[in-house]
């Protein structure tokens, strides 16, 4: 259970940016989390709200989009969405080429996309 | 009251802090020409084991340091200092990984004349690898008692990994354990990994990894030369 240091650093970032834009409140944070990135979003979910109690955020909601994972083949320079990783069937070779030389271009990332906030 | 509300645009890393920290102590491991290894696994895996093996082998013709990462208790950097290494404990109170903050607040402690510095994380196969602490190379351990099963189970810490040290390999004559498919399995979602069968009862498998290790070094000094 990593997520709630995660959440930590991502109120970080919220204060930061809510300071910024001279924001008195902010009502909803968008997240984006790679089906790689190793954070379950349930539990980021859970994280995220016990530790808003008492932030700018206290009343935010929060929206998460969970990025797929993709490989960029560097046989033929197709970019494969994989299905599921943890599919049993899941064999690391390009589907068009059957190269084995690819490489991860997302699904690992976890970025604060948006915020809402609302300005005196 | 006439709040407005708006919409900003962030698009900032949430880990980003730790990867600006990561990447300071790697500028600096750069600059010393240390090679440092994150070692990932579960509890009990025989992480220290192999440190205690790997150490002893290196420590007549290198420097080598470890940092241990625990929740709690300097057991592991006790075992290390037996052998005659420098070892420095992190003790995380709780938290379930190694974060580079951590590594950064006793960075300072660790000798610059080192050539090897191993990070032993805390025993967990699963938050640990989502942060980065500067590491030249990732580890990733599995016991032979744990089962074959285990590569797509806790695909991230595979696939973020460069080698794959299978450990407890004597073992092998006394559990239901399919080492060809666990090494498939591994090769399945990282067809990079280098994998090292070893144990640290019998040797097996030591001075290959050791071997391996020597070889990274001096690529790695004779590119930055």
């Amino acid at each position: 259970m990593h997520e709630m240091s995660i959440v930590a650093d991502l109120f970080t970032i919220i204060e930061e940016q809510a300071r910024k834009s001279g924001a008195t409140r902010v009502t909803k944070v968008k997240v984006l989390i790679g089906e790689l990135s190793g954070v379950v979003p349930e539990l980021f979910r859970s994280a995220f709200h016990s530790y808003k109690k008492g932030t700018i955020a206290d009343k935010a909601t929060l929206e998460i989009k969970v990025t797929k994972i993709k490989f960029k083949c560097h046989g033929c320079g197709k970019e494969i969405t994989a299905k599921n990783i943890m599919d049993e069937s899941f064999s690391y070779a390009c589907p068009f080429c059957g190269s084995k030389d690819m490489e991860l271009i997302s699904g690992r990332d976890l970025y604060l996309e948006k915020l809402e906030i609302e300005t005196s | 009251m006439d709040s407005k509300r708006k919409e900003v645009l962030v698009l900032e890393d949430i880990l980003g802090s730790n990867k600006k920290i990561a990447s300071s102590i790697r500028q600096k491991l750069l600059e010393h020409q240390i090679l440092a290894v994150n070692l990932l696994s579960s509890p009990g895996s025989g992480k220290t084991s192999l440190l205690e093996k790997i150490g002893q082998k290196l420590q007549g013709k290198y420097r080598v340091g470890v940092v241990e990462g625990d929740v709690e208790t300097e057991r592991d950097a006790e075992r290390i200092r037996k052998i005659g290494l420098p070892a420095w404990q992190i003790t995380t109170h709780g938290a379930c990984h190694l974060e580079a903050k951590m590594l950064a607040r006793i960075f300072d402690q660790i000798p610059a004349d080192l050539d090897f510095l191993f990070i032993e994380n805390v025993g967990n196969l699963v938050c640990p690898a989502s942060f980065d602490l500067g590491e030249s190379l990732r580890f990733v351990l599995l016991s032979v008692p744990e089962g074959d099963d285990k590569p797509k189970k806790y695909p991230e810490a595979f696939i973020t990994s460069q080698v794959f040290v299978l450990t407890k390999c004597d073992l092998l004559p006394y559990l239901p354990f399919d080492r060809e498919r666990v090494v498939k399995e591994a090769l399945e979602i990282n067809p990079k990994l280098k994998v090292f069968e070893t144990s640290a009862v019998t040797g097996e498998g030591i001075e290959e990894l050791c071997a391996f290790l020597e070889s990274e070094l001096e690529k790695r000094r004779v590119k930055n030369a």
